[in-house]
């Protein structure tokens, strides 16, 4: 039993990436992730990545915000400390609402940027985690766990007949703790 | 993506939707005469002006759409612009028909009454317009409006609406031409002299919009003014005829044409509607909020007529309409990918801001009627239906003279047809 946990292939060619990712897919090579330093146009659909779920958590965070900052101002402006503006009700909902646009445009904007960085593992101080550091440079990289029934040689082939200019036997996940 | 497309194929323009258009615009005139013919001569003038001018501003818009692409050299578009480049062809003709009913409604006069006095005032823009307005002594003298009268006077007001309109019309007439050259020659020629001409258009257009519905419009209830009101205006026609663009690619797609057109790109012209929805929310509100903060008399009353029990439903149906309606049916990527979402939704803003263009009309020109619900009638649904038959007759038998629906020597066509969001 080797040690690999995963083999990577490198490419230097997002076509030649796509080519690879249809070889492995029509060989039923389970591909764990594939990593790139450009987004490349259709490579979701092909991988079938779910569409993301980030706009409902910015609307549920513009929500929030909208509801919190009324709430606010009605506690001001109408509990608290009523105030005479220019002779209008106490209540005048027109002028609370440029500010409710304000908050839940704020909210929904910080929200959302948390909400990526809580789901992609980004924040300050973490060592991002990335299993080939070229692939934030000018390669392409493709991962497969190893720990799958296809004899590792076969990968190998696979990936070095679609192209890749070099295939990585890696016995730890990730590189960037060192 | 269907691969195989026929660059070559024509509009042809017969069968059911021909005959339908045709029957509308008699409905349509059969409404005027009988508008004139029941002494209804105001109410009538005022839908005219009404559907003059949203015909002539989807029109208008349609040469906006064609200039804005060119100018942000977008890639997208490129295969669906011989939609609004048939809506430039027929703005001539929108704004001949604006012309003269402005024209009339200037020049022919009735007996009405004004602030409880009995005056002969011509049918349209009988606030400035009226005799006497501006003349010192005269039972009819205004002092505002004689301040104003060096801008609002019926030579120079004329004028104005000849050169806006003549202005739009050729550069609109260029855009298509240039067009049509390059599907003959090929090159990048002309499309840098679109470019050109296309920035030229928007800041022609740009300075120029807001003064032409000052005129058109505000000059109704000419004491109000509004600096709002311009932009406000073109959140109007700009969300109208991209929701016009949109029900017609959806119609030429169902109807076998244009099938080079997919989800994607029906899924950017809902991003457009549902955007330009809330910025005309914004400036509608924007509008609201600066009278109503302030509290200026001179400036509330605009509101104040549009409060009154005959319009204030109108009032409350048009935000709900023109605002809630694309923001809760739209907002989500999904629904804007549903054709038959996408079309209900254009739908309703066709209503919507002919509805918002009646607010701005009606309360300056025919006032309340008796009840909120009769404040439309079989006028309004008649001229209606008269003037969006002209306007499905004109585009459609614009769009079966272009040689091809596709430019098919478009420098971004290869983008236009592989365009995947």
């Amino acid at each position: 039993m080797s040690s690999t946990k995963y083999i990577l292939g490198i490419f230097d060619d997002p076509d030649d990436l796509m080519h690879g990712i249809d070889k492995l897919q029509k060989n039923s090579v389970p591909i764990y992730d594939v990593y790139t330093p450009m987004p490349i146009h259709g490579i979701d659909a092909k991988l079938g990545i779910k569409d993301s779920r980030l706009g409902y958590a910015a609307f549920m965070f513009g929500c929030m915000g909208g509801t919190t900052i009324f709430t606010l101002v009605y506690y001001f402006l109408v509990h608290d400390w009523p105030m005479n503006i220019g002779g209008k009700n106490f209540f005048a909902i027109p002028d609370f609402i440029p500010v409710t646009f304000e908050w839940t445009v704020l909210f929904a904007s910080y929200g959302m940027a948390f909400t990526f960085f809580f789901a992609t593992h980004l924040f300050p101080g973490r060592a991002p985690r990335v299993m080939d550091l070229r692939a934030t440079n000018d390669k392409f990289v493709v991962a497969i766990d190893a720990k799958g029934n296809i004899p590792h040689e076969d990968i190998n082939t696979i990936l070095k007949e679609a192209g890749a200019v070099e295939v990585k036997h890696n016995d730890r996940k990730y590189v960037s703790y060192e | 993506m269907n691969t195989h497309n026929n660059f070559d194929e024509r509009f042809e323009f017969t069968g059911k939707v021909k005959t339908y258009s045709l029957v509308a615009i008699v409905i349509g005139v059969i409404t005027i005469a009988a508008g004139f013919l029941t002494n209804h001569g105001e109410r009538t003038f005022a839908n005219l002006l009404l559907m003059g001018y949203y015909f002539t501003c989807v029109c208008t818009a349609g040469v906006f759409f064609c200039a804005l692409q060119y100018v942000a050299q977008a890639g997208w578009s490129a295969s669906l612009l011989r939609v609004p480049q048939a809506f430039a062809r027929v703005l001539p003709i929108a704004a001949v028909v604006l012309f003269i009913i402005i024209l009339a409604g200037l020049n022919l006069t009735h007996t009405t009454v004004i602030e409880g006095k009995q005056v002969v005032a011509p049918y349209l823009y009988k606030i400035w317009h009226q005799s006497g307005v501006t003349v010192k002594g005269s039972e009819n003298y205004d002092a505002v409006l004689a301040g104003k009268a060096g801008f609002l006077n019926m030579p120079f007001f004329l004028i104005r609406i000849f050169l806006f309109l003549g202005a739009y019309t050729t550069f609109g007439w260029l855009l298509a031409k240039y067009s049509e050259t390059e599907d003959e020659l090929g090159g990048v020629f002309y499309y840098r002299k679109s470019f050109t001409i296309s920035a030229a258009f928007l800041v022609v257009f740009g300075f120029t919009q807001p003064v032409f519905s000052f005129d058109v419009i505000m000059s109704l209830e000419a004491h109000w003014f509004s600096t709002m009101f311009g932009w406000y205006n073109f959140a109007a026609m700009w969300v109208s005829c991209l929701s016009i663009i949109t029900l017609m690619i959806i119609w030429l797609r169902s109807e076998g044409y244009m099938q080079w057109i997919t989800q994607d790109h029906l899924h950017n012209l809902g991003q457009l509607i549902f955007g330009f929805s809330i910025f005309w929310t914004y400036v509608w509100f924007a509008q609201f909020l600066l009278i109503y903060y302030a509290n200026i008399p001179e400036e509330t009353v605009y509101f104040l007529r549009r409060w009154e029990p005959e319009f204030k439903p109108w009032f409350w149906i048009n935000i709900v309409l023109n605002f809630m309606a694309p923001l809760l049916i739209i907002m989500a990527r999904d629904s804007k990918r549903i054709t038959g979402v996408l079309k209900v939704t254009c739908l309703i803003l066709v209503a919507g801001h002919w509805l918002d263009y009646f607010i701005m009309i009606m309360p300056g020109t025919v006032g309340p009627q008796s009840e909120w619900y009769t404040e439309f009638g079989l006028i309004e649904l008649g001229v209606f239906i008269g003037f969006a038959g002209l306007f499905i007759f004109l585009t459609l038998n614009a769009l079966s003279k272009f040689k091809s629906l596709i430019p098919k020597k478009h420098p971004f066509l290869q983008e236009s047809l592989h365009h995947h969001i």
